[in-house]
């Protein structure tokens, strides 16, 4: 077994920095093995999250190497170990300890986003007759892990702050979610132009490049929203238009 | 003084996987206020790793389904050890529970006439499972959530239970620390409902993660309930068994549902070589049927791969110890091969088990769809737990609750696979129900600041002294328990090793009280894992306890020295665990009630 030279954020909100560490290194090892093995063997108590180990719960959300990754799914035979490996803590959000952030606002930010409102059912029974191809591409969208990577790219949050303004690519992907859900019935177009500030994508796609679930956000949720608050809002013939048509 | 913050709820739940969930939201239906607790944040729990799906007797794919199947079946699985009421709520109502998901904006996959479709899976006579890919705990968790944040419950995530207050008897609240700045919080709760999970954690292979401690056993057991039938521990036959890092990581019964094999290192296909007998009228001969039974074939019976987890965790085993096993000590589960029956297998593969081919791909570097995987047995799941009332889900202690994998009775010495997010949703609604009638029925609690600075006292001791042996801190007594428990209280147990655990484990309990923890109070890993310890060990202690007092293999549970389904002369009966008045724990049996007359019949004539 080889040794591995790692840079661990460490410390709080007040005083932070770089801790070196070494870690043994076996055979198809990911980050977050090392992150524990250094946790039991020298630091008690390093903050980190993490849950399934296998890429489902999106709570081991970081950067290693500079990159947004599920520290579960990064493998370090994929990492070039000749230098340390640095693992730092999300950035678009509060620093809480080592490589833990404050997600809180994620939560609230969802709270906002008007619920589900299905239609009357099919059939007696409470039951939709639903195809699969009506269902494919939101079931797309809800495989999101809620890992906060692509909210941890986008520079509208972690370069502009502007969180009070902008609900970031996860809760797009969401509201897509409903918006194009065969069965709801409710209109967020107005939220998504006034408080939800879709305008303030400019498509750089860079969600899209780091979603661990491969969920295509910008294309398939944010251009078909934003689609959708331009007809409703601009372009009263097309607006009309889809008033005739069934919304979905 | 004990520094805490205070808040008070009507009812409690301790929990936030799909059966605290489901009973927070049944809870505030009522009417009552409702706080939820959890370890991590919010949609992080168990239930989102569940892969294969829900069993509930829709009866979408096969019309021949029913609740009577599906009692049957799962009283079958379980060698009729279950809690037959609970085995009849819970096929009578997981419909309906599925059903309301959909009303909640889940999107199952759907059947070529736009219902919900449902898949095989072992133990089941008929395709049963619905499911979304093996993403259904996904769907399922997110929607619930979803849901539950717009009904009014207060959700205080990363906040960890540690003990539970009692007020004459009945329980008055719950005492607990935030992870981020490590304050305590003091809930007071007219009733409670546990809904936290299992114990996988005591075990070194296992498919769980950190969360699963068992704190709700134990924080039931100190409150004075019963713990019931917990030798049982299911091995779920496939986990991942390489890179070694990844061992013990689940793979998904919905690989065999679909088709895949289970192989030998001679190519055999070994599970055709034991066929128990309660099973045998209802599984294949021969590999054509199987693969018939697989691709919906209703003349068909299912292949021997998608008999009940124990039994093939077992024969598992039994090709490793005898030689036939792969390279890294399991043997293969192969889907890859259905190439021969059918041209687009590769595409159709990626489609169905989406998270399974990811999961190789990325953690292993193979390929599902060309070559086999390698498996073996891995600690997946908690029958026993917390005896409760089959209806309302309330243990013997006035005001406490349980539900989901930390409550009992449903499954018996054996859980089929999709039982346990049905019974989650089935008895995680019953006990916020119940729970919330429990609250209007009964008046108001006192707390009593004596148990407050006592619990507070014990939290704080591990932090007290900050210089100590650096070789023996919490996590190293952790990784003791593990490999111990893995090796004498695992697959294959005896009264020696059983004898042998129980006095590591006192002496792993003794190490355990004086640990150190590292650090201060803000989220401190070090700190979490010496209190969880104290849980480990007295979940630990009940299994080995249990599983000395069965002296026979049946389900789950294998003794070496007791090979007999039966012991001689005995009626069927559970075990209990009890905190004794001396503060030991203690272990007594009691007879399982005849079956009713009409649910007997049931079992009868569906076999
Ligand atoms: C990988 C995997 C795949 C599975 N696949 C399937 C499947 O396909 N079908 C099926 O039916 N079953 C499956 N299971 C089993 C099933 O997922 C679990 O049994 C089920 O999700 C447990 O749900 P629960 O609500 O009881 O607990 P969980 O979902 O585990 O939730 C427990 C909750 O309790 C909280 N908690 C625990 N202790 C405390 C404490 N001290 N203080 C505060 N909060 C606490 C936790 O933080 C968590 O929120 C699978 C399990 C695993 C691990
Ligand atoms: S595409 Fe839009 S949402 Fe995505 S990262 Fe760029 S600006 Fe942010
Ligand atoms: S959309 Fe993708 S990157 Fe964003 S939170 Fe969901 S899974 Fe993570
Ligand atoms: S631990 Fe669940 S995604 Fe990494």
């Amino acid at each position: 077994m080889a040794a591995a030279k790692f840079k661990v954020w460490r410390g709080d909100a007040n005083t932070a920095g770089f801790v070196d560490y070494e870690a043994e290194v076996s055979e198809g090892m990911v980050v977050l093995d090392a992150v524990h093995q250094i946790q039991a063997e020298q630091a008690n108590d390093l903050a980190v999250r993490w849950n399934c180990k296998a890429g489902k719960c999106g709570s081991c959300s970081a950067e290693v190497n500079g990159h947004p990754k599920l520290m579960c799914m990064t493998r370090l035979d994929d990492l070039p170990l000749e230098k340390p490996v640095t693992i730092e803590p999300v950035r678009a959000f509060s620093h809480v300890k080592d490589l833990v952030t404050d997600v809180s606002w994620n939560y609230q930010v969802k709270k906002k986003i008007k619920k589900f409102n299905p239609k009357p059912p099919d059939f007696e029974d409470g039951t939709w007759k639903m195809q699969q191809e009506d269902i494919d591409r939101v079931q797309e969208f809800r495989k999101c892990i809620e890992c906060f990577l692509c909210q941890d790219v986008c520079h509208v949050l972690r370069d502009h702050h502007l969180h009070d303004n902008f609900i970031g690519p996860r809760h797009y992907v969401y509201t897509a979610a409903l918006e194009m859900h065969p069965l709801d019935t409710e209109n967020r177009l107005g939220d998504l132009k006034e408080t939800d500030g879709i305008g303030y994508c400019n498509i750089t796609k860079c969600c899209t490049k780091v979603c661990p679930e491969h969920i295509t956000i910008t294309d398939n949720a944010i251009i078909p929203l934003k689609e959708r608050v331009v007809d409703q809002f601009y372009d009263p013939v097309r607006k009309l238009l889809r008033i005739l048509k069934p919304k979905k | 003084m004990a520094q805490y913050e205070k808040h008070e709820y009507d009812v409690l739940v301790i929990g936030a996987g799909g059966a605290g969930l489901r009973a927070a939201i049944e809870a505030s239906a009522e009417g009552v206020s409702v706080g939820l607790v959890c370890k991590s944040l919010l949609g992080k729990a168990h239930t989102v790793m569940a892969e294969g799906g829900i069993a509930a007797a829709l009866a979408n794919v096969d019309e021949r389904d029913g609740w009577k199947v599906h009692f049957a079946d799962t009283m079958r699985g379980g060698q009729y050890l279950n809690n037959w009421r609970m085995a009849e709520l819970h096929a009578k109502e997981a419909p309906d529970r599925v059903r309301e998901l959909e009303a909640w904006g889940a999107l199952f996959d759907r059947t070529v006439d736009g219902r919900i479709l449902q898949r095989n899976f072992g133990g089941h006579q008929f395709p049963r499972l619905a499911h979304v890919g093996d993403r259904t705990g996904l769907e399922m968790i997110r929607t619930l959530q979803d849901h539950g944040i717009h009904q009014g419950v207060d959700v205080h995530m990363e906040c960890t239970v540690v003990a539970l207050t009692k007020d004459e008897g009945r329980v008055s609240g719950a005492f607990g620390y935030e992870r981020e700045k490590g304050r305590f919080k003091m809930f007071s709760a007219k009733a409670i409902v546990l809904a936290t999970g299992g114990v996988g954690r005591a075990f070194k292979i296992t498919s769980n993660s950190w969360e699963y401690t068992g704190d709700g056993h134990v924080l039931a057991y100190h409150a004075g309930a019963d713990l019931i039938d917990m030798e049982f521990v299911q091995f779920h036959p496939t986990g991942m068994v390489w890179p070694s890092s990844v061992r013990g990581i689940l793979v998904t019964e919905g690989v065999r549902g679909e088709g895949g094999i289970l192989t030998n290192s001679e190519g055999r296909r070994f599970m055709f070589d034991d066929i128990p007998e309660l099973y045998r009228s209802q599984t294949a001969d021969n590999e054509e049927e199987g693969w018939r039974y697989t691709q919906g074939d209703r003349n068909a019976r299912r292949p021997p791969e998608l008999l009940t987890r124990d039994h093939v965790a077992r024969c598992i085993v039994r090709e490793v110890q005898e030689g036939r096993g792969s390279p890294h000590g399991g043997v293969f589960l192969d889907i890859a091969w259905i190439q021969e029956k059918m041209a687009n297998s590769a595409a159709h593969i990626r489609r169905k088990l989406p998270s399974m081919y990811h999961q190789f791909k990325e953690l292993a570097g193979i390929d599902i769809t060309a070559e086999p995987m390698e498996v073996g047995p891995t600690t997946h799941y908690a029958m026993g737990g917390v005896r409760v009332d089959p209806d309302s889900q309330m243990t013997c202690v006035p005001g406490l609750f349980a539900a989901g994998e930390c409550g009992a009775g449903l499954h018996g010495a054996n859980r089929l696979g999709g039982n346990s997010l049905s019974d989650l949703l089935v008895f995680g609604k019953r006990a916020g129900e119940y729970a919330a009638r429990f609250v209007k029925e009964n008046g108001a609690v006192v707390l009593d600041e004596g148990q407050i600075e006592a619990i507070s006292n014990w939290a704080l001791k591990p932090l007290e002294s900050q210089t100590g042996d650096s070789n023996d801190n919490p996590y190293q007594i952790q990784y003791g328990l593990q490999e111990m428990m893995q090796e004498l209280v695992g697959i294959a147990r005896s009264e020696e090793g059983l004898n042998d655990a129980l006095s590591n484990i006192a002496n792993l309990r003794h190490r355990s009280e004086n640990v150190i923890a590292i650090g201060n109070r803000e989220y401190n890993a070090g700190w979490h894992t010496a209190l969880d310890l104290h849980n480990l060990m007295t979940c630990a202690e009940a299994i080995a306890l249990a599983a000395l007092e069965r002296k026979a293999s049946i389900g789950a549970h294998s003794r070496d020295d007791y090979p007999d389904k039966e012991e001689p002369n005995t009626k069927k009966y559970n075990t209990i665990v009890r905190k004794g008045a001396d503060g030991e724990m203690q272990i007594l049996r009691e007879e399982i009630p005849e079956v009713r007359t009409d649910l007997q019949e049931i079992i009868e004539e569906i076999g």
